[in-house]
């Protein structure tokens, strides 16, 4: 069976791209991850799914995107550098292409004190940057670390995160472009509340010359509530949410303020899909993955096309 | 240095209930500087330990010694007619010593007093802070001499992750993100052209990949 990755497709055509996040469940129950396909089958190209996001155990990523590469769809898998050494991740990289896997996101991880695992060892063998570099050489020179041969090599459409808002802010578009020297091919960034900074960041990385080597999607993520806007502004590292938009959150009756979130991520979405050097929009809908086909309508990015 | 810090009196109590005859030895060097294990803090363990037993209404007896290092054969050496004489070795030296101590008299009962720590510097008077993890293979050159292994908690060679925030460890709120520190003093210092290049993957082997390390210095030992 050949088996190529959707979102590389969609994204070399040159439409712009829509990827969803599916967090797997706290459990073993494979249902949850195919109901949660369901719900994103029409309106994304392509599933992320996240690797024990925040340090919690949950059922494991390259199990999920099996279970949804198995359903049809193109699963992104998420793989981070701090619960596996270099051998377990280079043999995941070989088992998920086995599977049909096409797409992989690289990424640090968490720090696992914020988990229900604050014991644990943090493993960070390899960095993100390392692990790009990995993936690469082992798809396009057919080796491991070190240099052996690979018996076949793994296909992969290698992707990596960028956070336009964290510090040092200057460096990060520096910090993209490390990415992508190392050899990644698409970008998914933090979430984006902050426009204007968003701009500046994509600015920088134009002046780098990174935005014709890198497919960008923008990460979009619906707020539920002041309450929840309130809570991410002021504990989720690293992200960036002004107070204009907690403001306008608050304006609005209780009972409103999901219509009210999804607003601002369609308005977000349109935003983005006007920029210069954005190829995507990643919506991550935390345990809403139901507001994922209404963004995506009302954004007027459906129907998906078909490649 | 390597630090260290007392452990809770309680657990030391249990370690040497049994034991009638102590001896409380402490090392000059390290934990002496971080206030844990020196002459000063051997006399007020034993103190406290004679006050407990006179207290409980227990016979104790406990020696106060300290080595100039306990992880030195030369300096272990005075320990040669002593330790005999005791039931149990109370040691407040760091990992090193307490098992320098033990290899010349395997027959003894030692036991620590001391959590060893870490490979530190004294900040200020009564703080000390980690940036060495002796991993054997220093490459503090490339990062204008802050330990990206040591210093930044996910220890990424290539570059902060994305949760620092106001200059901070997404960790701790209260430590400085080293990748922070490292772009800005090399940018500081013209030199940000050494964040271009890409790390390759560590060699863990020259920190943990046989099992414990040794230096063999041919000259040094004729």
């Amino acid at each position: 069976m050949i088996t190529e990755s959707r979102l590389k497709k969609v994204l070399q055509k040159g439409h712009f791209a829509v990827t969803a996040e599916c967090g797997p469940p706290k459990g073993a129950d494979p249902e949850v991850v195919k109901s949660k396909g369901k719900i994103l089958r029409e309106h994304a190209d392509s599933i992320n799914v996240t690797d024990n996001q925040t340090g919690v155990v949950r059922l494991s990523s390259l199990a999920a995107c099996a279970l949804l590469k198995a359903e049809g769809l193109d699963p992104v898998l998420q793989m981070v550098v701090r619960d596996r050494n270099r051998i377990a991740l280079q043999s995941d990289v070989l088992g998920a292409s086995a599977l049909g896997i096409r797409n992989i996101l690289c990424l640090s991880g968490d720090h696992q004190c914020f988990g229900n695992q604050p014991q644990a060892k943090g493993v960070f063998d390899i960095d993100s940057v390392q692990l790009i570099q990995t993936v690469r050489r082992m798809r396009d020179a057919g080796e491991v670390i070190g240099g052996e041969k690979l018996s076949s090599s793994p296909d992969m459409f290698i992707g990596a995160v960028a956070n336009p808002f964290a510090d040092p802010f200057r460096y990060r578009a520096a910090r993209l472009a490390t990415k992508v020297e190392a050899g990644a091919e698409f970008i998914q960034t933090q979430c984006i509340f902050n426009l204007k900074r968003f701009r500046e960041w994509m600015s920088l990385v134009k002046e780098l010359g990174m935005a014709d080597k890198v497919y960008i999607l923008g990460g979009i993520t619906p707020l539920k509530s002041v309450r929840m806007a309130e809570y991410m502004a002021k504990n989720v590292a690293g992200m960036d949410i002004p107070r204009e938009l907690i403001d306008r959150m608050k304006a609005v009756p209780a009972k409103e303020q999901k219509q009210e979130g999804i607003k601002i991520a369609v308005e977000t979405t349109q935003a983005l899909k006007e920029m210069a050097g954005v190829h995507g929009v990643h919506i991550m809908a935390i345990e809403w993955e139901d507001a994922v086909p209404q963004i995506v309508e009302e954004a007027k990015l459906f129907p998906r096309p078909q490649v | 240095m390597i630090t260290g810090e007392r452990k809770p009196i309680s657990e030391i109590k249990e370690m040497i209930a049994p034991y009638r005859k102590v001896l409380v030895v402490g090392c000059g060097s390290c934990v002496a500087e971080c206030a844990a294990g020196g002459e000063k803090e051997v006399g007020l363990l034993s103190s406290a330990l004679r006050m407990d037993a006179k207290a409980a209404g227990q016979e104790r007896e406990v020696r106060e010694m300290t080595l100039d290092r306990q992880c030195v054969y030369e300096f272990i050496d005075q320990l040669t007619d002593v330790v005999g004489q005791y039931d149990i070795v109370l040691s407040l030296a760091c990992g090193a010593g307490v098992q320098a101590v033990a290899e010349v008299f395997p027959n003894i009962n030692i036991v620590p007093a001391l959590n060893t720590t870490f490979l530190g510097e004294t900040k200020e008077a009564g703080l000390w802070l980690e940036n060495c993890r002796g991993c054997g293979d220093c490459k503090l050159g490339f990062f204008a001499a802050v330990c990206p292994i040591t210093r930044c908690a996910k220890g990424l060679f290539n570059g902060p992750c994305g949760g620092s925030r106001t200059d901070c460890c997404e960790v701790d709120s209260e430590v400085p993100c080293a990748w922070q520190l490292i772009v800005s003093r090399l940018e500081a210092t013209g030199r940000l052209d050494l964040l271009r290049k890409v790390h390759p993957p560590a060699d863990w082997s020259k920190q943990q990949g046989r099992g414990p390390r040794k230096i063999i210095r041919e000259d040094q030992r004729t």
